[in-house]
Parts: structure tokens; C-alpha cells; sequence
């Protein structure tokens, strides 16, 4: 077992045969042996639910990114229908990056989903485990003498410890998993900062040379319209030389 | 002969599959060590089927030491050159 046997001897085993050394007496390491197995289930817990937070909070990071799309979309029909299509193409370019980002995030969620799912259920099977040691302990105390009873524990802590150790390793890839999608959700922030998802005419900070054009565009047609509608008031005088006095343009 | 599947479980094999799964393994180390990640899926996907096939999951609140331990099922091929390298999982 040249590998893997090397990594499964990690913590938990390590930590399992040294307190099987400890004791003298056997009753003693029996139930110094329970009340281990009972606190290592603990910190396997909180392992599990270490993994979930991470991926809850990556999946906050794709609801997120889903909007992003939503509103890079509208944006791009809002500078289309100002005639301009390189605001339009520069807002769907970002919504593309945006939708890509989101499919490898959303795979990757749910990779974390079915890791989590069989930690669950092996943190499940961990627990009937430690229960049959339970058992087997009140067992091996009344029919065992000191010896046979040392070697009896060690065979059934061997079994949970190697139990433990294995559940001790899935945590571990589940949490290297969750490291290369943080990073890869640090580099979404990091896109998000750049304001490469940002609403193309959000006023205020932020703003990136399109926001900027885009919002004075705006501001550009809303002159426009003021002043049509002003020169409508005005009457005929003033009229004669602007096409937006025909077609009923102050109405809008 | 006892195999855990790492982050699965154990399964109980007849001890005549020792040598059949020895035999898969040594050469899972070869295409490891040659790089041939072709080959060792192959192999590896044989070393799993042997194992669902002949085994019988061993019961929940049963407390046994596994004689081999298996990386996990979804091993990647830089991860299996670490683990596959040398005697194997099985040492000769």
C-alpha cells in the first residue's frame, strides 16, 4: 500500500493507536477509547459543515452572476434600440464572459453537492460504527481476560479508526475542491470589481468608459426631448428647421 | 480478503481475487509510471468492477482493518502517480 495507505495512517489512525497505547488497563482504554471516537465524530462534523458553507456561499456568487445576466441583457436591447451597436455588442460580450463563469461555477456546486451527499452518509456509517465499538466494548470487558481483551479493542478500534481515517480523507479532497472554486470565485470578484458585470447605465461609482457613455447618451436624448418639447410651446415660430417638432415627438 | 474503496466503503472479496487484483494493479503502477492515462483508466475501471463484482459490502456495524485500501473512485491521473508508483497498493 505504497500511497494511499501512507495518507489513510494520517490523524485520526495515528491518534487512535496512541491512545490504545496509553492505558494499562484495558476497560480503561475502552472507554477512553468510546469518548475519543465520540469527540473525532464531532470535529468530523464540523469538517462536513465547513464544506457546506463554502458551498453556500458560492452558490450566492452564482445567484449573483444569474442577475448579472438578466440585467447585461436588458442593457443590450436598451443600447440597440438607441441605435447603438457597439454598446450593444460590448454589453453582450460581457454577458457572455458572465454566463461562462456561471456554468463552470454551477458544475462545479454541484460536484461539491454530491461530495457533501456521501460525506453525510458516510459520517452516517461512521456512527453505527462507533456505536457497534460501544457495543463490542461492554463485550470484550466481561468476557475477555487483560491480554485477549488488548488485542480484541485493538482489532475493533483499527476498524474505526481506519473508518474515521477515511471519512478524515473524503473531508479533505471536499475541501480542496472548495479551494480551486474559491479561487475561481476570486477571480469572478475580481471581474465584478473591474465592473465587467456591472448595469451599463448604473450612475454613481464604479463606472467604466461605457457606463459613462451609455448614461450620457441618455442624458443626450432627454435634452433632445426637453428641447423638442420646449420648442413645441414655443409655436411655430421657432419650429420650421426641426424635424423632432413633427410626429407628435413632445408627447414622449 | 478485505478492500475499502476510499470514501465508499469496505467490501469482503473471496482471497482467490488477491492475485487477479495484484495483477491489475502492478499494471496500473506501469501506465502510471509511463504516463499512459488511457491504460490506467482501463485497468483502474477493471480494479472497481473486480471489486463491486466478487465483494460483498461489508455491514455498517461491523469493525474490521481493511487489507487494501483503494483511492477514491474518482482518482485523477496526476493523483493515481502518486498513488500507483512502486509495489503498487499491493506490495509483491
Amino acid at each position: 500500500m505504497a500511497g494511499l495507505g501512507g495518507r489513510m495512517s494520517t490523524v485520526f489512525k495515528a491518534k487512535i493507536s496512541k491512545m490504545l497505547d496509553r492505558a494499562e488497563d484495558p476497560s480503561e482504554t475502552l472507554d477512553y477509547g468510546y469518548q475519543k471516537q465520540v469527540e473525532l465524530l464531532q470535529n468530523v462534523k464540523k469538517g462536513i459543515a465547513d464544506v457546506t458553507t463554502s458551498k453556500k456561499r458560492l452558490q450566492m456568487q452564482s445567484q449573483k452572476l444569474e442577475q448579472s445576466v438578466v440585467k447585461l441583457d436588458t442593457q443590450a436591447r436598451q443600447a440597440l434600440s438607441q441605435g447603438r451597436e457597439d454598446l450593444a455588442r460590448a454589453a453582450l460580450e460581457r454577458k457572455t464572459l458572465a454566463q461562462t463563469e456561471l456554468q463552470s461555477l454551477d458544475t462545479q456546486v454541484k460536484q461539491l453537492e454530491d461530495q457533501q451527499q456521501q460525506l453525510t452518509d458516510n459520517e452516517k456509517k461512521l456512527r453505527v460504527k462507533i456505536e457497534a465499538f460501544r457495543t463490542k466494548k461492554e463485550v470484550i470487558k466481561a468476557q475477555y481476560s487483560a491480554a485477549e481483551a488488548q488485542v480484541k479493542i485493538s482489532e475493533a478500534a483499527n476498524g474505526v479508526g481506519e473508518e474515521m481515517a477515511d471519512l478524515g480523507l473524503a473531508i479533505q479532497r471536499a475541501e480542496d475542491k472548495t479551494e480551486e472554486m474559491r479561487a475561481r470565485a476570486g477571480a469572478v470578484e475580481e471581474l465584478e470589481a473591474a465592473g465587467t458585470f456591472d448595469d451599463l447605465t448604473q450612475l454613481g461609482g464604479g463606472q467604466d468608459d461605457i457606463d459613462r457613455e451609455l448614461a450620457s447618451l441618455g442624458a443626450g436624448a432627454q435634452v433632445d426631448d426637453e428641447l423638442a418639447a420646449m420648442k413645441a410651446e414655443l409655436g411655430p415660430g421657432s419650429g420650421g428647421d426641426s424635424p423632432q417638432l413633427e410626429g407628435g415627438e413632445e408627447s414622449r | 480478503m478485505i478492500v475499502r474503496i476510499a470514501g465508499e466503503g469496505q467490501f469482503r472479496l473471496p482471497d482467490s481475487d488477491a492475485q487477479r487484483l495484484n495483477e491489475l494493479d502492478n499494471r496500473a503502477v506501469t501506465a502510471a509510471e509511463q504516463g499512459d492515462e488511457t491504460g490506467f483508466q482501463e485497468l483502474w475501471n477493471q480494479m472497481l468492477a473486480l471489486v463491486e463484482t466478487d465483494g460483498e459490502v461489508v455491514a455498517d456495524d461491523e469493525l474490521v482493518e481493511s487489507d487494501v485500501i483503494l483511492p477514491p473512485r474518482d482518482v485523477t491521473f496526476a493523483e493515481a502517480q502518486g498513488e500507483f508508483t512502486g509495489d503498487g497498493l499491493i506490495p509483491d
